[in-house]
């Protein structure tokens, strides 16, 4: 019986020499590899497909009506089929190395992060040596590299940077993202590609999007066919808007330590810009960190409020996320396993929505998501808007955001008046938004809008602008 | 050097150290596991500790490494090939995080009956097992551990330990100290509306012979006398106070009775928590140490909890209020930390000495007494042993799930089944095309004498004899890495005793992305 000991770290006294010791071994190893000739060219080898093959080469009780037993199924997945991975963090690694381990070859990835310390206990396409780099190259370097023969191109990219052109040409979309706002730009983007004919869309045009999302001990994976399933703002209240704490109480009654963090957050910083005029507080800036937390603490003191930690003011600051390995891994193995089905009918695919836990025991919940008639994404239906004619149009503004089935961030309005395109109010551009300001306090027959009158509004969480039509109540 | 590491591992496990917190990741560091074959499934799951940062891992696996496992298996490489596997993986494996130290031994592979054998001597020693397996699209975990105690399980939606059905001394005083009709408007709007809720109480108790709003008609018109606690504006309209909307809404949960729950009462009646000895593990010298203030000194209620969530109110009665509540924890949890002292003392055990010490033996005490004492746990698995005999199989729980003929628990009989196959083929049904037709029919034969061997009058659908014929024992990684993440974690759950272990049978269905627990 041989016992080998592959690392004693016991003798290495420094971590550093350990960690150049083992890229060492593993440059060598790689060195080997293609030395050896194990592998040519990226070229299969005997048996490596042979875990994916008993599902694809035989017919089986629960394959779908379209599904064809044979060689050409897997030949699609490897030469063919074009799959995109939106993010390349928690979720995106996970996805890849899946992605890479189905059979999908034609990858493409993208994130525009670069890797933080923070990601390397559940990011493992990550090392050390890797902080500072953009996320998607050191990913797609990796899977490459482990995987022979896979193809992952990465995209150092924000997603807002990519246009139809770049979307339409994928098979399959998988959003690994950690935000409400980019899921549903995402989603707004593959809606916007749907070509519909008398009112029925052309299912050539969907490209079906598999969405997972994760928090400490809790995740969720789903299945979006845009224009045939429930899309993301289709079920918009499963996604909460955050809460913030009410500003009277962190400015004058803190009594929780997260208070007295916003209070320095909020309205110390701005007041007395600690590292120069303009500089804002950056939440990955440790000496940022370290001021909120001692200007946090003295306001603490002053209230007798216990609790206050560097931990917790990161926390608060940076609005972190606990995260782990294990529930990244369940819920991208969960979106993975929904690819393949796709992408090969072997399985009937998620209908739709699937909760994870694992606080207690082990939990899931499967359901279908249903549509929303009216939804403001997907149901082609131009939005209702009803207002007297003597609201103002700060109140349609207040709508726009506060609708728990809206949520919009800061949305632009323009109109058609007197055959002229209007803006009635727009807050992303500074100059524009001092100039359109006025028009918030001016009621909607003052602004010369008419019952029935369509009102385009554009928004950060959706691509295309979203068309309301506007009701007088009186 | 060392204190720059400390503080670069506390950057990198962050994001959990907020789960778990810095005692759970001491837990994990100092933890050791051993996995016994490292296929796709087992790397997964291997991948998924070493990441957090455990102490140790050992891979044991005498098979050599094959084409088709590097195929679904992302801690194979193409150079591994006809390398012993448990060398190949732990390489590959290691290089994930340098804190973690990995070693392997190979050993000949553990088939079916290996497991029965390998369950029995753990069961002995005591150590937890978890036995993975991944066959198509399906998924299994089973926990062997005798008795499991959770210290810190972190319930979701508690509910507050307020004890205003039976306010303690301090709180009552606390309450008495506030006067609602002498009080300017600013400071009645300020007034938490744990306060109001027990002044309030009070007016009902005088007009109720002492006895709480019990139905949902009292407690409406509880809520309606506090509405008409809300102060008028000079046109005698309610003015826009707010923490009386909370008390309101809060009327539903803050009047239920103080009370023990069941669980807990379980865990007070158990044989540890009455005989203890120099060997009894510290949660039941500790779960001892609660019984005894419950029956000594709470006068049948657990120590008070010590936290309130947060309300409208002005600081200083917010934490004026916080305070009463974590004072009388804090005195509570001397009581019961006495009530250690004395129960070690008596088994010829002496508290550690030192100040330091004393503090962190004192913190524990406070943990299991205070915070926790409500939520303590204890997971007893059944042994394989107990799951396979005939004598003892859990002929109910199957035979009750399976009136529906699609649940997981067809899946579960299916695995047994084509173990039973294994052992009579030796090998395992469909792995080769032309084995498919013929072991369709032969698969067939074992799950009958299966059922019939265990007395299940249940019937196992064709359709699942032929999808276990089809998936010829591929373990696509998809479905390995989805039970590696879960079974991570229940490992974490037992080094750590944070959170809740399942109890005892996981089963993972992918085709239909469901999945179900059974206590087998």
């Amino acid at each position: 019986m041989h016992c080998g000991k592959a690392w004693d770290t016991e003798s290495m006294a420094d971590g550093d020499e350990l960690e150049k010791k083992r890229r060492k071994i593993e440059a060598l190893s790689e060195k080997m590899a293609v030395d050896e000739g194990h592998v040519a060219c990226g070229g299969d080898w005997d048996g490596r497909w042979n875990h994916l093959k008993k599902f694809l080469e035989r017919s089986g009780p629960f394959t779908l009506p379209d599904f064809e037993p044979g060689t050409e199924t897997l030949q699609f997945l490897l030469e063919t089929c074009k799959i995109l991975v939106i993010g390349a963090g928690g979720l995106g690694c996970e996805l890849l190395k899946n992605l890479a381990l189905s059979g999908f070859r034609n990858i493409h990835v993208v994130d525009m992060d670069t890797i933080d310390i923070s990601n390397l206990n559940r990011q493992f396409l990550f090392r050390s040596k890797d902080v500072g780099r953009p996320k998607a190259e050191v990913a797609a370097e990796f899977v490459n590299s482990r995987v022979p023969g896979c193809n992952v191109t990465p995209h150092c990219q924000k997603i807002q940077d990519f246009d139809e052109s770049f979307y339409r040409k994928f098979h399959i979309i998988v959003c690994g993202l950690d935000s409400v706002i980019a899921r549903r730009w995402m989603n707004g983007m593959l809606i916007s590609l749907l070509n519909y004919e008398n009112g029925v869309v052309d299912q050539s045009t969907i490209i079906p999007l598999i969405d997972g999302g994760t928090e400490g001990f809790k995740g969720n994976a789903r299945v979006i066919l845009p224009g045939m399933t429930a899309c993301i703002d289709c079920t918009l209240e499963l996604y909460p808007p955050q809460i913030n704490f009410p500003m009277c109480t962190i400015a004058s009654m803190p009594r929780l330590p997260e208070h007295c963090i916003e209070f320095a957050r909020i309205l110390q910083w701005p007041k007395e810009e600690p590292f120069g005029d303009g500089v804002s507080l950056d939440g990955d800036n440790p000496e940022h960190i370290q001021w909120v937390f001692m200007k946090a603490q003295e306001r603490a003191s002053e209230f007798n409020i216990t609790g206050v930690t560097y931990r917790l003011t990161q926390g608060v600051v940076k609005r972190v996320i606990p995260a782990v390995a294990s529930t990244n891994a369940v819920i991208a193995a969960a979106c993975a396993t929904e690819a393949f089905k796709i992408a090969t009918s072997a399985y009937v695919t998620l209908n739709n929505y699937l909760v994870f836990s694992d606080v207690d025991g082990l939990y899931t919940y499967t359901f279908e998501a249903e549509r929303k008639e009216n939804c403001s994404a997907c149901s082609q239906v131009p939005q209702d808007l009803q207002f007297s004619s003597s609201a103002k149009l700060q109140d349609v503004l207040q709508y726009l955001t506060e609708s728990t089935s809206l949520q919009m961030k800061s949305p632009a309005i323009t109109t058609t008046l007197q055959g002229k395109n209007k803006t009635l109010y727009l807050q992303t551009v500074a100059s524009i938004e001092e100039r359109t300001r006025p028009n918030l306090c001016k009621t909607l027959k003052e602004l010369g809008l008419a019952d029935g009158q369509e009102l385009a509004v554009a928004d950060v969480t959706t691509p295309q602008t979203v068309l309301f039509k506007l009701n007088f109540t009186s | 050097g060392m204190a720059a590491n400390k503080a670069a591992k506390e950057q990198k496990y962050d994001r959990q150290l907020r789960l778990w917190g810095d005692h759970g990741q001491e837990a994990l560091e100092n933890a050791h596991v051993c996995l016994v074959n490292a296929t796709a499934t087992g790397t997964e799951i291997l991948k998924n500790l070493v990441l957090p940062g455990i102490g140790a891992f050992t891979i044991v696996d005498g098979h050599k490494v094959s084409g088709e496992d590097v195929g679904n298996n992302f801690f194979l490489s193409t150079n591994s090939i006809g390398k012993n596997r448990a060398q190949a993986a732990t390489e590959l494996l290691q290089e994930l995080n340098s804190d973690v130290s990995g070693n392997f031994v190979e050993e000949v592979r553990a088939a079916g009956s290996t497991c029965l054998r390998l369950g029995a001597v753990l069961w002995n020693a005591e150590v937890p097992f978890l036995v993975c397996r991944t066959y198509g699209l399906v998924g299994c975990m089973r926990l062997v551990v005798r008795e499991h105690t959770v210290v810190e399980s972190h319930p979701d939606n508690a509910l507050e330990d307020l004890r205003l059905d039976q306010p303690f001394t301090e709180l009552k005083n606390h309450i008495d100290s506030y006067d609602l009709d002498s009080m300017e408007k600013k400071d009645h709007s300020h007034t938490p509306w744990i306060i109001i809720v027990a002044k309030f109480l009070e007016k009902w108790y005088s007009e109720h012979n002492f006895q709480m709003p019990k139905n949902y008609k009292e407690k409406e018109a509880f809520r309606e006398l506090l509405r008409q606690g809300i102060l008028k504006n000079e046109n005698g309209a309610p003015e826009d106070e707010e923490n009386f909307d909370e008390a309101i809404k809060n009327v539903n949960t803050a009047l239920n009775a103080t009370k023990i729950s069941s669980t807990v009462e379980d865990i007070f009646s158990c044989d540890l928590c009455d005989n203890i000895t120099a060997q009894t593990p510290a949660f039941w010298v500790m779960a001892r140490a609660v019984r005894d203030f419950v029956r000594d000194d709470g006068n049948g209620i657990l120590p008070v909890r010590g936290t309130i969530p947060d309300m409208i109110a002005d600081s200083e009665k917010f934490i004026k209020l916080q305070n009463v509540y974590r004072e009388k924890a804090l005195q509570d949890a001397s009581v019961v930390s006495k009530h250690v002292e004395s129960l070690l003392q008596s088994v010829g055990k002496v508290c550690p000495p030192g100040y330091l010490l004393i503090m962190k033996f004192f913190k524990c005490v406070f943990i299991i007494s205070g915070k926790n004492a409500a939520f303590l746990r204890v997971v007893r698995c059944r042994s394989l042993e107990e799951e396979y005999s005939i004598e003892s199989v859990n002929k109910d729980e199957i035979t009750s799930c399976m009136d529906n003929p699609d649940s997981e628990m067809v899946l579960y009989l299916m695995l047994r089944s084509i173990d039973r196959f294994y052992q009579q083929h030796s090998h395992y049904p469909g792995v080769y095309d032309y084995q498919v037709e013929e072991d369709i029919s032969r698969l067939k034969v074992c799950v009958n004498s299966l059922l019939q061997e265990y007395g299940l009058s249940v019937s196992v659908k064709d359709d699942y004899i032929h999808e276990f014929c089809r998936c010829g024992s591929a373990e696509p990684h998809t479905v390995a890495a989805f039970l590696g993440g879960c079974a991570a974690q229940e490992a974490i759950k037992i080094i750590t005793q944070q959170f809740v272990p399942f109890n005892n049978t996981f089963i993972y269905n992918a085709m239909t992305q469901t999945s179900a627990t059974f206590q087998l």
